[in-house]
């Protein structure tokens, strides 16, 4: 800093401190609570200190919440929508910044459209269309020819269900197309004049130089994938395919006994615990998606 | 080896017309440099040759087929770019070699030609560094290498030493033309610098605002411009210019009230005519104030150029530049007199700009006078 | 389209366009393809049923063909309920609740980490850790500390009973979903804080510094008119996050279920369970429209100022 004022410092380290505490003290309790025994967790004023449970805690946890097919499920479902929407978004942007065909005006804006309705609005008709996904199709095709199909493509219940709706809006595609027109457009020229055809491009050229900008936004996919809770929570109505997310519900103490908290902080850790690692190590990566695809 | 021919070409983008009819001739081989200032709408006719930019109208044929809806990669040139526009994360090896990739040439053949290639353009030892660990002229000679390795029939540089810093571009400037005359295609090269284009081109072609003004060589068309704009764009200091009408007799024009002589042979054609008289620096002289025929001027400042100097007068607010050898000195605010020799006196139309004697049996005399000058 | 004609020979000027392109009709589409298809299935036909469903009446589940054109009267219905004003009154005392606290932390310690003092770096690093944590395990967390009777808060109620109880009083458990939203919502506004006070020039700060100003001066002087844009985006963002987003309907889910007595029961929760507990797909529906215009209103009044940023550049 450009100055030496040791009172100023002193108040900013002081305000640094209090946020810290604001910040890292509930992930303290989460994990302290989570090594206590029912007893101690249920003590008031809360004890701060761990207690020697952690184990027993994080294996009630686990069997209560079922947790091994959940955090599966989750995995599955978050790399599956990370992947997923990493190359529809690269191939997309490609469209739109790449060609200049009449129809990508309206095809921007068609993406850019589903920025404005988010998935709680519209949620029991994106439900009905799982349930039924060639409902439009068999209407398409009857409406034109007259022709009934039995068409029929149930998602619920499955990890397309899971992971298709999840990766039909636009985050990506803009983080690319954002990335795309700051490469020089003398590149694509070079390019052009060395022979190679947009696919040729595409693969040898833009693939390789969007790296950084692919684990950007993988970072960031994943996480909000894994956070995913209305969506799953709706559409998988049986066991076998419930999130980790989902799988949070059950934790929620009852209120007629004494409340276990102990356990349920333990499952939450559990559950909390896989995107926390993916923004610590790769927080460089996540803030960088992060701040690209907003603007 | 090719031939380019450029017929009523245009273009515009919207509203705005960028190119307005233009029509060129390259033979096979030549070394054609395109001049002009910034927006003059060069580097749209090289990216037009190289298929880059759509032709609004017109129609371009290299080596008699016209090309105007051919992909780049069939047109058979190659380009080097202003900024070099290597692949980021590919080797110098990988960027020379990636057009033969494309091609599907195997990998062998592949190789033999970067390795040929990066000794001609001097890369040897530099083909696994990647573009970010190279300098300005190591970057500048791997775009060349791109350029060469496919053979192509027409070579296209726009601007290429531009990013480049004084030095290196004077030694590329030799290296490129070397290069030309080893692969001999047809070499296209746009920039907006005079020095370049005098000392590159076989054929030079100097536009503005969309138009070619001229075509010629680099001699012709410092000698004889044929348009007011040509004889102020090329020269360093510029051509002088004063505005004048030709006296009716068609032997003088006036300048500040003194008469001064012309070409009787040009004036009588042109008697009467308001005209913009034009006299490179090179061709004033300079005088003690009061001598015959010369105008009075007042010396403004002195360049030091170390093997001459240039004398900025000024006569009536006006200012006029004289290039002159070393020898006499003269002190800014002293009076001088101003001699402008009749026969390197240039008449342009006021109106239209078009010099006023282009003709061909002129054009040939004037170039004797000048070379044996 | 901006358009220069004194530029270096005369290009267009184009932000949105490359000037670099490849001719084909079809590649485009194929290349668009893939999201073409999922936004169809996913976004605009469920997007058009939203709409249908509005202005119509439906039996329940299967209902086919049978659907009743009833013009403005789902919203009329959904007008006329004074359930329906509480809880838009309740999202937006939440949304101007949770923005307002949020961004105020984060931005206290956007400022204090800009200082760039020995060690702010961990700060920063730990600081950005809530955006980590999905708004149903914040809930859940939160509702453990904030618990009446066991964690950080249940101390009080050991000095007079009932002194802070969320699962009786209302107020309580607006407060506490405030909380939870605006502690995870620190992370992503004081990354973009962060982000935003980066990008002003330090030669600027060093230039005020010069000009004899001191930090908390330049804080009110520079930072924060030039932080403007960044604060506006993020005032945006959180209010529209908050008013529909996901973590608001996860938050309330795991912490109040919109309880006690429907205090918590934000427009966002309110839709997701009407339509799905009471089938009342209609006045979902309805609600759903009245929740879109404003968020059109929000992206409107964003974009319109994002672009006059681009301009100004």
């Amino acid at each position: 800093m450009i100055e030496r004022t040791p009172i100023l410092n002193a108040v900013t380290y002081f305000i640094m401190f209090l946020g810290l505490l604001l910040i890292l003290g509930p992930f303290w309790m989460i994990f302290a609570a989570s090594t206590q025994s029912l007893a101690q967790v249920n003590t008031v004023p809360f004890n701060f200190m761990p207690g020697a449970d952690f184990l027993h805690n994080l294996q009630a946890a686990w069997q209560r919440a079922n947790l091994g097919p959940a955090l599966f499920n989750s995995f599955v479902t978050s790399v599956l929508v990370m992947t997923g929407k990493i190359v529809v978004a690269a191939l997309s942007a490609f469209a739109i910044v790449y060609f200049r065909s009449p129809l990508r005006h309206v095809f921007f804006w068609m993406v850019f459209l589903t920025l404005m309705l988010p998935l709680e609005v519209r949620v029991i008709p994106t439900y009905n269309i799982a349930a039924d996904v060639f409902a439009p199709v068999r209407w398409l095709i009857q409406t034109l020819t007259g022709i009934e199909l039995s068409l029929q493509w149930n998602l619920l219940n499955s990890y397309s269900g899971l992971v298709l709706p999840l990766i039909a809006t636009a985050t990506g595609t803009f983080l690319y197309r954002q990335f795309y027109m700051t490469l020089p457009d003398e590149l694509a020229e070079a390019a052009k004049m060395d022979g190679a055809r947009p696919w040729r491009f595409f693969i040898d050229i833009l693939l390789p130089l969007s790296r950084t900008n692919m684990l950007a936004l993988a970072t960031i996919m994943f996480v909000y994938a894994w956070n995913q809770y209305l969506w799953p929570k709706l559409m998988t109505t049986e066991a076998e395919y419930r999130t980790a997310m989902v799988a949070m519900r059950t934790l929620v103490p009852s209120v007629n006994s004494l409340p276990e908290w102990n356990i349920s902080m333990a499952g939450a850790l559990i559950i909390m615990l896989p995107p926390l690692i993916v923004v610590a190590v790769l927080q460089r990566w996540f803030v960088r998606g992060l701040v690209s695809t907003e603007k | 080896m090719a031939e380019i021919s450029i017929k009523d070409i245009r273009k515009s983008y919207g509203r705005t017309q960028i190119l307005h009819g233009v029509d060129l001739n390259f033979k096979s081989g030549e070394f054609v440099v395109i001049l002009g200032p910034s927006g003059c709408g060069k580097s749209t006719l090289l990216r037009m040759i190289a298929g880059l930019e759509e032709i609004s109208s017109g129609e371009i044929s290299i080596d008699g087929t016209v090309v105007n809806d051919l992909e780049p990669r069939d047109r058979g040139c190659s380009m080097v770019f202003q900024n070099y526009a290597l692949y980021p994360h590919m080797s110098v090896a990988a960027n020379i070699g990636y057009a033969l990739k494309v091609a599907g040439v195997p990998r062998a053949e592949r190789d033999r030609r970067i390795a040929e290639t990066a000794r001609i353009v001097g890369l040897e030892e530099l083909l696994d560094r990647k573009p970010a660990q190279l300098s300005g002229g190591q970057r500048q000679r791997v775009a060349m290498g791109r350029a060469i390795i496919r053979e192509p029939k027409v070579f296209l540089f726009d601007e290429p030493l531009s990013n480049l810093d004084a030095k290196l571009r004077v030694q590329m400037r030799v290296e490129i033309r070397r290069l030309h005359k080893r692969l001999s295609a047809t070499s296209v090269f746009v920039t907006h610098d005079q020095v370049e284009a005098m000392t590159l081109a076989d054929k030079l072609i100097v536009m503005n605002k969309g138009h070619v003004e001229q075509v010629g060589t680099p001699l012709e068309i410092y000698h004889r411009p044929r348009t007011r704009f040509v004889g102020s764009f090329i020269g360093s200091p510029a051509m002088n210019f004063f505005d004048s009408t030709v006296a009716p007799e068609g032997n003088f024009v006036l300048f500040d009230g003194i008469r001064v002589a012309i070409d009787p042979a040009l004036g009588r054609d042109n008697a009467g005519k308001p005209v913009a008289a034009g006299i490179r620096p090179e061709h004033c002289r300079l005088v003690s104030a009061g001598t015959a025929n010369s105008v009075p001027a007042i010396v403004d400042f002195v360049e030091e150029l170390g093997s001459g100097r240039i004398v900025h007068v000024e006569i009536d607010g006006q200012n006029f530049a004289v290039a002159m050898d070393e020898g006499q000195l003269f002190e800014a605010g002293s009076s001088v007199g101003l001699q402008l020799p009749a026969e390197h006196i240039q008449l342009f139309s006021l109106e239209t700009g078009l010099r006023l004697d282009d003709d061909v049996p002129a054009l040939k005399r004037t170039i004797k006078t000048t070379v044996a000058a | 389209m901006a358009f220069l004609a004194s530029d270096e020979e005369a290009e267009p000027v184009d932000l949105m366009n490359k000037r670099a392109v490849f001719k084909s009709w079809w590649l485009p589409i194929a290349f668009a393809m893939p999201q073409l298809l999922l936004i169809f299935f996913f976004f605009y036909w469920p997007a058009t049923s939203v709409l249908t469903w509005a202005f119509s009446l439906e039996p329940a589940f299967g209902g086919v063909g049978e659907r009743l054109f009833v013009g403005w009267d789902n919203f009329r219905e959904v007008f006329a309920d004074t359930e329906y004003w509480r809880s838009v009154s309740l999202s937006l005392l939440f949304a101007f609740g949770a923005t307002a606290l949020s961004m105020f932390i984060a931005f206290v310690l956007a400022i204090c980490v800009d200082r760039q003092l020995k060690g702010s770096g961990l700060f920063r690093f730990f600081y950005i850790w809530p955006y980590a944590i999905a708004a149903p395990a914040v809930g859940l967390a939160f509702r453990f500390i904030f618990a009446p009777e066991s964690g950080l808060i249940a101390v009080v109620n050991t000095w007079s009973p009932d002194l802070w109880n969320p699962a009786k009083f209302g107020s309580h458990a607006m407060i506490l979903v405030v909380v939870c939203f605006a502690w995870k919502w620190i992370g992503y506004n004081f990354i973009f804080m962060t982000a935003g006070l980066q990008s002003i020039p330090r030669s600027l700060i060093e230039a005020s510094a010069m000009d004899g100003s001191g930090p908390v001066r330049r804080a009110f002087d520079l930072q924060i008119p030039l932080l403007a844009p960044t604060l506006f985006f993020l005032l945006v963002l959180n209010l529209t996050e908050s008013f529909v987003g996901p973590d608001t309907y996860g938050i309330v889910d795991l912490t109040t279920e919109g309880g006690p007595n429907k205090s918590t029961d934000v427009m966002v929760y309110r839709i997701v369970s009407e339509a799905f507990r009471g089938l009342n797909y209609s006045g979902a529906a309805a609600q759903s429209l009245v929740l879109i215009a404003l968020i059109m209103l929000f992206t409107f009044i964003q974009f319109r100022y994002v672009e006059r940023r681009v301009h100004y550049k």
